[in-house]
């Protein structure tokens, strides 16, 4: 399993604007270069992110070969209500990693 | 004369002011950022599966915790007294040997081979309790000796391109190789996430780098004469914070 760290602040006040962080560890191999033996290296990346907040889909993205090693993501959403944000990362090779963060709205 | 008098001591005191410059001071300010703050540092992936290598048994069922305990208490300021002298070996090594012999002798464990992510995992997660902490090499017959082998090599040309380490990062430092600025080279850092490599490497990776970058034979990791190296670079940065674990471009 891969390593991720994922920053979300503990608390917020209800309706504030917040920024989620979120990195992750992973080669992101192109597809493109070739290795110690000038064979080409086969893809390996992270294909898309997505996060949830309460089963909510705030933030998605797609990976593509040109985005580098260990991916870091940032964006905003807004403070609804206390609950859980699920971060899930998923690619090649059966690739798959779920990290979970809990938020107090006030 | 008493104009005189006064210029000079300005000019000894411009001489004594400390125009010691981090590789950080050369950066853009969005890489200078991503190593300001943890969250958006790379190298602390590396310094994650470092703490858990810490408490994790190998070999003989040790762990470095089980000898060393707390690392944020026992490991404070040691990443920045390396290289040192080690009694043991009787030679000067540089935090990542210390290291792989503290995992072979004590944990009876197999060696970790240089710039593994296991080894650099623990190497920055003991790099990291001196961030902040001044540069501070040990005295010693042996580490000055090194450091005065190191000083030779850095002012030694080598390769096709005939470059010593002083003429770029003495002599030309601010100035520009291509599209980028050369530093003072002055290794606070270290381990580094360099976003060249898109991975974590140690000091020796980067010393290899640049001799490679002057067409130099390049010495093999652990190679006495990079350690050297190193104590020159560390007697040089004297003093200077501890940025480990660093972010470079």
């Amino acid at each position: 399993m891969a390593r991720a760290l994922v920053t979300v602040p503990a608390t917020a006040k209800r309706g504030e604007i917040i920024e989620i962080r979120a990195l992750i560890g992973h080669a992101m191999e192109t597809g493109y270069r070739p290795g110690p033996d000038g064979k080409i290296l086969a893809r390996d990346i992270i294909r898309s992110f997505s996060c949830r907040y309460n089963g909510e889909q705030v933030f998605a993205a797609e990976l593509h070969p040109a985005i580098s090693a260990n991916p870091y993501i940032a964006f905003f959403t807004v403070a609804a209500e206390s609950g859980t944000l699920e971060f899930k990362w998923e690619g090649d090779n059966g690739f798959t990693q779920t990290e979970t963060a809990r938020i107090a709205v006030t | 004369m008493k104009t005189l008098i006064a210029m000079l001591a300005m000019t000894a005191a411009l001489a004594g002011g400390d125009e010691r410059k981090s590789g950080a001071h050369f950066m853009g300010a969005s890489t200078q950022a991503m190593q300001r703050d943890d969250t958006q540092n790379p190298a602390m992936l590396w310094v994650g599966d470092g703490a858990a290598l810490w408490t994790a048994t190998a070999g003989q069922g040790k762990s470095c915790a089980g000898c060393h305990g707390d690392a944020t208490v026992s490991m404070k300021g040691v990443a920045a007294r390396y290289p040192s002298f080690d009694t043991h070996s009787k030679r000067v090594i540089n935090l990542g040997q210390r290291i792989a012999q503290c995992r072979q002798t004590r944990q009876d464990a197999p060696p970790w081979k240089p710039e593994s992510r296991e080894l650099l995992a623990l190497e920055s997660y003991v790099a990291l309790q001196s961030r902040g902490m001044p540069v501070a090499p040990p005295g010693g017959p042996e580490v000055g000796l090194a450091a005065a082998r190191g000083k030779a090599v850095y002012f030694q040309r080598m390769g096709q391109l005939n470059l010593s380490c002083a003429q770029c990062h003495d002599e030309h430092w601010g100035k520009r190789l291509a599209g980028s600025t050369i530093p003072q080279g002055h290794a606070s850092a270290y381990p580094i996430y360099r976003l060249e490599w898109q991975d974590m490497g140690s000091l020796q990776r980067r010393l290899r780098n640049c001799m490679s970058g002057v067409r130099a034979e390049l010495p093999p990791y652990g190679a006495q004469e990079l350690v050297d190296l190193e104590a020159y670079l560390a007697a040089r940065a004297k003093g200077m914070a501890m940025e480990s674990p660093g972010v470079r471009p």
